[in-house]
């Protein structure tokens, strides 16, 4: 039986997307079998972040509708084992996502995956809701900013009424929070938010820690997900942060001030 | 300034401080009110206007909190007066 992850924030321009793509495919790369769903039916982004943009024939509203079947619509990556991605619609609205359709397709995905990564929509309409709906865990991606861990808050909240867990009382979704476009030069300055800062008033169990990197601006322009990117801090990052995710435990990394670090740290942490 | 002022003066000083603090003060609103009922919000307009009728009260005056415990829940409206701005008649006579 396989297990939903939804990837939500709330607010938009976080990084979900960024962070869906990077998520499945290092759970592919772990010998997971993997499905990254888009959930943003008339905004489609996820696959130009997987780099499968001309490989969509049907789509989740396709099938939902059954006008194809699952194999028809999952497009296999070409890089990564057991890796799929489930594209949605451009042209339909996010009404298209009926109750009972979105049901049917969940359960034929759990069936024959381990994972399926929800890259959900920001805000909190229908498309969101339903991503949220149908968690068994929840990666909330917040950015160290008042506005984006508000809503990671509130999101957090629905997740503990809406979620279909909480509708057949069954046990409450596994909730892991991911910081991401963390700078920690800012931070030691005084200008952001720091991880102890947003966990505090967050209370979730941190599953990583995403530095701001040009790699991820690289990575989208060419349709790679980061975390392929080897060299980069964020694809180290996401690396470790699934591994978390599948229960190891890894230091945090890239979480300290590059230039006078020692100094920052000492006056800056008082 | 001194060193001293220096050190402390400079971590509340900074916006990532102010920050938190907002944010915590706007957060234990939100989520005290995040399971309470739809019709709250009206309720709590109803009751202001009709205590506005013989008080002189505002908005943030009005506090009114569901809370539940088990299976009973209480409904808690509490009204916050100023002596100074009580109406020395209620609103009906002054009209008549």
């Amino acid at each position: 039986m396989g297990k939903v992850v939804t990837v939500t924030s709330g607010k938009g321009g976080v990084g979900k997307t960024t962070s869906s793509a990077a998520i499945s495919t290092g759970l592919a790369m772990r010998g997971h079998k993997t499905v990254v769903i888009d959930f943003d039916v008339g905004l489609r982004n996820l696959d130009l972040i997987m780099g499968v943009e001309r490989r969509v024939v049907f789509d989740f509203i396709n099938v939902i509708n059954g006008d194809a079947n699952l194999n028809q619509a999952l497009i296999k990556d070409k890089r990564v084992e057991n890796l799929y991605i489930f594209p949605t619609s451009q042209t339909r609205d996010k009404d298209a996502l009926r109750k009972e359709g979105v049901e049917r397709v969940m359960d034929e995905l759990r069936d024959n995956f381990d994972f399926i990564v929800c890259d959900s929509p920001a805000g909190i309409e229908h498309g969101a809701l339903t991503a949220l709906y149908h968690a068994d865990a929840a990666i909330v991606v917040t950015n160290p900013e008042v506005s984006s861990v508000r809503d990671s808050d509130r999101i957090l909240g629905m997740l503990s009424s809406r979620s279909r867990r909480a509708e057949r009382n069954e046990a409450p979704v596994d909730e892991f929070l991911l910081l991401t476009r963390y700078s920690a030069d800012r931070v030691a300055k005084g200008e952001m938010l720091s991880i102890e800062d947003v966990q505090e008033i967050l209370s979730i169990p941190l599953m990583g820690i995403i530095p701001e990197s040009e790699s991820v601006l690289k990575a989208s322009n060419t349709g790679q997900p980061v975390i392929l990117d080897k060299d980069s801090i964020a694809g180290r990052a996401y690396d470790d942060a699934v591994a978390r995710f599948l229960g190891e435990t890894r230091e945090m990394r890239f979480i300290k001030a590059e230039k006078k670090g020692l100094f920052r740290s000492l006056f800056g942490k008082a | 300034m001194s060193i001293l002022e220096r050190l402390f003066g400079r971590r509340t000083n900074q916006s990532a401080t102010v920050a938190k603090n907002r944010l915590q003060m706007v957060l234990v609103q939100e989520r005290a009110g995040r399971n309470a009922p739809d019709f709250l919000p009206l309720l709590k307009n109803e009751i202001l206007a009709v205590v506005a009728k013989y008080l002189d009260v505002e908005d943030e005056m009005i506090k009114i909190q569901l809370e539940s415990a088990g299976d009973t829940s209480v409904l808690e409206i509490n009204v916050e007066l100023d002596k100074a701005r009580i109406k020395p008649k209620p609103a009906i006579a002054a009209k008549a």
